[in-house]
């Protein structure tokens, strides 16, 4: 690690004006600090959001969900509320990394990286979430650019994360046999949007441009939402990544393989 | 057997100290005045070295020095070699290329050191690296073994033409070719050995101090065989002669043969430490470990068998292509060809056997032993081509086994080894009884219900350990002999130190070896200490490695015993007044056999050190020496049963059941050896399933992290159904024959001959990773069972 600055500011407008230049914005460090350690990081300050206390938290309110963006994934993994209102979510951030990562690791802080093979990203685009910030609301479709790439400007922190629970929701992951991160995730929801039924499925792990919705597989869910529907149906490989541990042909197969898991584990 | 004896499971004395972060390591050693060390790498294959700057890097805070190879080389430190002589078949020795251990004038793999930067701490060293600009001429890289030895192929060392270090053959070639004309059926297969990267727990370091009072050097270092070291730093390397040279290895966290050989790092640390004044420490990063540890494995091989009309073999032709990376590691001769080809009759009477190994430079790590060394790609071999054949001739694959089995011994094999003792039949049957063989077609078809593909796969392997005789060894070209040294110290209050030339790295020596001495002079296990790995403490050994601590290490401590005893015997004797004879050893006394006259063992120690009363003539003290030279080398054998479910929508594989039935002759510590057990199959099933190796065509290594490259974790494994058969060795006083490589040589046939059981097709190559079992399943409809 090259030496750096480290500041723990008491709030967010304080974190936001620290946040310029080369600083980066340190949560649960599970991605910054190795880079650092490796040396293929080299910020000039991290600032330390973790510990301000108007990130952190879960709020559910009849169906609206709201989640500090700096709330670790265990303590989404294991909020009675939230595994009331969506335990899809809570079985997802149960299976993110291991029971140190997932103590340090935050929601916010994932999303905000946008690693292709994160979890949350493909919760977030199906159930149609918004990214709320220091500034504005961004709707999960827009927030998330490619690879590690966000809407987020300079000095834009992201506070929580909301979202309406849908009727079901099911998330299936094929790990990556060595990093153990999502090598195909795919979250499926089945919720009212604009008054109307309607299924989205978003996928991590597997696109070249991060993670995207999957519309032959909403196509085939919204007629039935069952396993069963999805049987035959195929995804394009077009777009999917390829690297030594999955080639785009096997990735398209585990897209629906993993789609067929998440509707049964809904439906369950 | 007494609770601590010989046959006792008794817990391991040295993971007290491990287990609540109190073991030493060479990381923990800190000397006054010690600095850190980092090495620049070339992060190109193969380039040629144009010009090396290392101004800026000299006036970086914190920096002692700044060293390149030409300072190494104008100091006359030499390169590095290897120490066994293989001749082609032509007669001409292999084709050794120079291996500075700091990179000259040219690089060859990524990793190649080439400067060295001493600083106050370890990130002024690592940021000082940075600013040392080395301009390259980048060549064009080769890192598999056909395009290596292709037309046309870049050109690694000037020594090797066409990249080729020797074309080596054992066996005989026309009556191998006679037997195929008799043969009924031939079966064919290409085979891959996949590269491993050995991942010990600890990373390799280096501690050198060299003191100019003294004109002495110490080197700390993660070495399996610190003698070996010392020795071949002095007589090769020229940093010092022996008695100016100490080596140190303390608790060493994990080898399996990358901590064997000696690399440039602890060379440049004490040649660094005279040339900066200070003592030099390195530590590798995981980074470094990944790309600049000795690799394992990687071959390349075409083998043909044929079988009368009956089923029995008649002949074996094997083609191989071992890798061995940039540079000729230390060992790296010897792992493809004796420590390969000599297994290739596997536990099989096999009349005529032809193997043919090229061993190839390549832009990629030196490759070098990896727990089994040779033995792991023989018996993967042999036992894929025997289940393969059995599907084939639609018979069953044990009987094809059984059939071939070899039922009589000594029986002498076509390529060079003479098999002792064994009994596969007994391990065969133990083990299809544990996995319950009868009931798989039921739980096949059980498993196809619930739409999962269920494989059964069997590895009958045998293996040649206790290395081993040292007049054999010499004469099929090792520089080195190997024998092992014990000296057993009765101290005069009649605690013992045993000093032995092993090297415990994770083996627990300090237990098993502490339970011979109890069992043998009936000393409380607490009362006896074993020491190892230092140079300055133990008299010269040869280490630890190929499973030769028990067979070979622990019968040089059974010779020591056997002097001590009768000494011991002789005191007591003298003490009471009776015939020596008549002297037994039990429960802490020396007694009388058959009366209740006895002296404790502490006062006969006593006796020995006052010298107050001894026999005539005899000299003081009690202290033996020992060096064993083993007679033969052991063959352990076993068999081992995988029962796989593979998910056909995702290729995943689950490994339902395994069974291990081995044959390690006599043990000393079952619950030590079931561990070793454990391990083995562990790092086999890891190959087998998990650990790929990928270069690009660079040569940039793809899998150089955890993120890329795949431990095995506990939930990949099943829970173990070991059982052991024990036909003693009868080549060793102790009826030992090893068992530290066994699981990793015997398991990786049985997991892919289970999964191509399942899956119906054969084509199939290590990593066998679900992404493959996959493509595997695509390209073939699954033959119906």
């Amino acid at each position: 690690m090259y030496s750096v600055n480290y500041h723990r500011p008491a709030s967010v407008a304080e974190a936001a004006k620290l946040a310029r230049d080369d600083a980066k914005l340190l949560s649960g460090g599970m991605t910054l600090i190795p880079a650092m350690k490796t040396r293929l990081a080299a910020p000039s300050d991290v600032i330390d959001i973790s510990r301000i206390a108007a990130l952190k938290g879960i709020k559910v309110t009849g169906k609206a969900v709201t989640i500090g963006a700096a709330t670790t994934h265990a303590e989404v993994a294991t909020d009675d509320k939230l595994k009331k209102a969506c335990p899809a979510l809570a079985h997802l951030a149960s299976m993110i990394g291991d029971p140190a990562v997932r103590h340090k690791g935050t929601l916010g802080g994932s999303i905000a990286n946008n690693d292709p093979a994160a979890d949350y990203p493909a919760a977030m685009l199906a159930l149609g979430a918004t990214i709320v910030t220091n500034k504005r609301e961004i709707a999960a479709e827009t927030f998330f650019k490619g690879l590690f790439e966000t809407a987020l400007k300079d000095g834009e922190i992201i506070t929580a994360v909301t979202f309406t629970a849908p009727a079901k929701a099911g998330y299936a992951k094929f790990r990556n046999p060595a990093s153990r991160y999502a090598m195909v995730g795919v979250f499926v929801a089945r919720g009212k949007a604009n008054g109307k039924e309607e299924v989205r499925v978003g996928v991590t792990g597997a696109g070249d441009d991060g993670v995207f919705r999957s519309r032959p597989l909403e196509a085939a869910l919204a007629k039935s939402f069952d396993a069963a529907a999805l049987e035959g149906v195929t995804v394009p490989d077009k777009g999917l990544m390829s690297d030594m541990h999955a080639s785009p042909q096997y990735r398209a197969n585990l897209v629906v393989v993993m789609a067929k898991r998440a509707v049964a584990a809904a439906n369950a | 057997m007494g609770i601590e004896g010989v046959g006792a499971r008794v817990a391991r004395k040295e993971d007290r100290r491990f287990i609540t972060g109190a073991g030493r390591y060479v990381d923990d050693m800190v000397v006054p005045g010690m600095k850190h060390a980092a090495f620049v790498r070339s992060p190109h294959a193969h380039a040629q070295i144009k010009k090396i700057d290392v101004k800026a890097a000299q006036s970086m805070p914190g920096v002692i020095g700044v060293l390149t190879g030409r300072e190494l080389k104008a100091d006359g430190i030499g390169n590095l070699i290897c120490g066994w002589m293989i001749h082609s078949k032509d007669g001409t020795p292999m084709k050794m290329g120079a291996w500075s251990p700091l990179a000259v004038d040219k690089v060859r793999y990524v990793g190649d050191a080439v400067v060295v930067v001493v600083a106050d701490t370890k990130a002024q060293a690592r940021d000082a690296a940075e600013a040392v600009e080395i301009t390259y001429k980048e060549l064009k890289a080769v890192t598999e073994v056909t395009g290596a030895i292709a037309r046309g192929a870049p050109q690694i060392h000037p020594e090797a033409e066409g990249n080729l270090i020797f074309d080596w053959e054992i066996g005989n070639a026309k009556e191998t070719a006679a037997a195929f004309k008799q043969a009924a059926h031939v079966v064919k297969m290409d085979v891959v050995n996949n590269r491993l990267v050995p991942n010990a727990m600890e990373p390799r370091a280096a501690l050198g101090h060299y003191d100019r009072a003294e004109d002495h050097y110490t080197c700390w270092t993660t070495s399996q065989n610190p003698h070996v070291a010392r020795l071949v730093m002095s007589a090769f390397y020229n940093i010092a002669p022996e008695n100016k040279l100490r080596v140190i290895a303390p608790d060493v966290g994990g080898g399996f043969g990358s901590k064997i050989y000696i690399y440039p790092e602890e060379i440049v640390c004490l040649w660094a430490s005279k040339k900066t004044g200070v003592p030099v420490k390195w530590v590798a990063d995981r980074t470094e470990s990944f790309l600049c540890d000795a690799h394992g494995r990687d071959h390349v091989t075409h083998a043909e068998m044929a079988f009368d009309k009956d089923h029995r073999i008649l002949g074996f032709k094997v083609d191989t292509l071992a890798n061995l990376g940039a540079y000729m590691s230390l060992f790296s001769s010897v792992t493809p060809t004796y420590l390969y080809a000599t297994l290739l009759s596997g536990q099989y009477d096999i009349p005529a056997i032809h193997g043919n190994v090229r061993a190839i430079y390549t832009n990629t790590a030196p490759v070098d032993a990896y727990r089994g060394a040779g033995r792991p790609e023989a018996a993967f071999l042999v036992e894929r081509m025997m289940e393969v054949a059995a599907r084939q001739f639609g018979v069953s694959p044990a009987e094809l086994r059984r059939k071939n089995f070899v039922t009589a011994f000594p029986h002498q094999t076509p390529v060079i080894m003479n098999y002792d003792a064994g009994d596969f039949a007994t391990s065969l049957d133990a083990a299809m009884k544990a996995a319950d063989y009868a009931g798989f077609e039921k739980r096949r078809q059980k498993a196809k219900k619930e739409g999962k593909l269920r494989g059964i796969g069997f590895s009958c392997y045998i293996e040649a350990c206790g290395l081993a005789p040292s007049a054999a060894v010499g004469s099929l070209g090792s520089g080195v002999g190997l024998w092992e040294s014990a000296e057993v110290r009765v101290n005069a209050v009649g605690t013992i130190e045993v000093l032995t030339g092993s090297h415990s790295h994770g083996q627990g020596h300090e237990t098993t070896f502490a339970q011979l001495v109890a069992e043998r002079l009936s000393v409380p296990l607490e009362s006896i200490s074993i020491v190892h790995g230092d140079t300055d403490k133990v008299q010269m050994g040869m280490g630890t490695y190929g499973s030769r601590s028990g067979a070979v290490g622990m019968s040089a401590i059974a010779k020591a015993l056997d002097k001590v005893e009768a000494k011991a015997k002789k005191i007591a004797a003298h003490l009471m007044e009776a015939d020596e004879a008549d002297i037994v050893i039990e429960n802490g006394t020396l007694k009388v056999a058959g009366t209740d006259k006895n002296v404790p063992w502490f006062q006969m120690a006593l006796a020995a050190y006052t010298a107050h009363n001894l026999p005539a003539g005899m000299e003081p003290g009690l202290k033996e020496t020992a060096f064993y030279d083993p007679a033969n080398f052991t063959f352990p054998a076993g068999c081992y049963i995988c029962e796989v479910e593979v998910d056909p929508e995702t290729g995943v594989t689950d490994i339902v059941q395994f069974v291990a039935a081995d044959d390690f002759g006599n043990i000393i510590n079952p619950m030590i050896v079931e561990g070793q057990v454990h391990g083995g199959i562990a790092q086999g099933i890891g190959q087998a399933l998990l650990e790929g190796t990928h270069y690009d065509g660079s040569g940039q290594l793809l899998t150089a992290s955890y993120m890329d490259y795949t431990m095995p974790r506990a939930d990949d494994l099943p829970s173990f159904k070991v059982s052991t058969s024990n036909t003693p060795s009868p080549s060793n006083p102790l009826g030992m024959k090893g068992c530290g490589e066994a699981g990793a040589i015997g398991s990786p046939p049985a997991v892919i001959n289970a999964i191509t059981d399942a899956i119906g097709t054969e084509d199939l190559t290590m990593p066998a990773t679900p992404q493959k079992v996959w493509a595997a399943l695509q390209a073939r409809k699954p033959r119906k069972h």
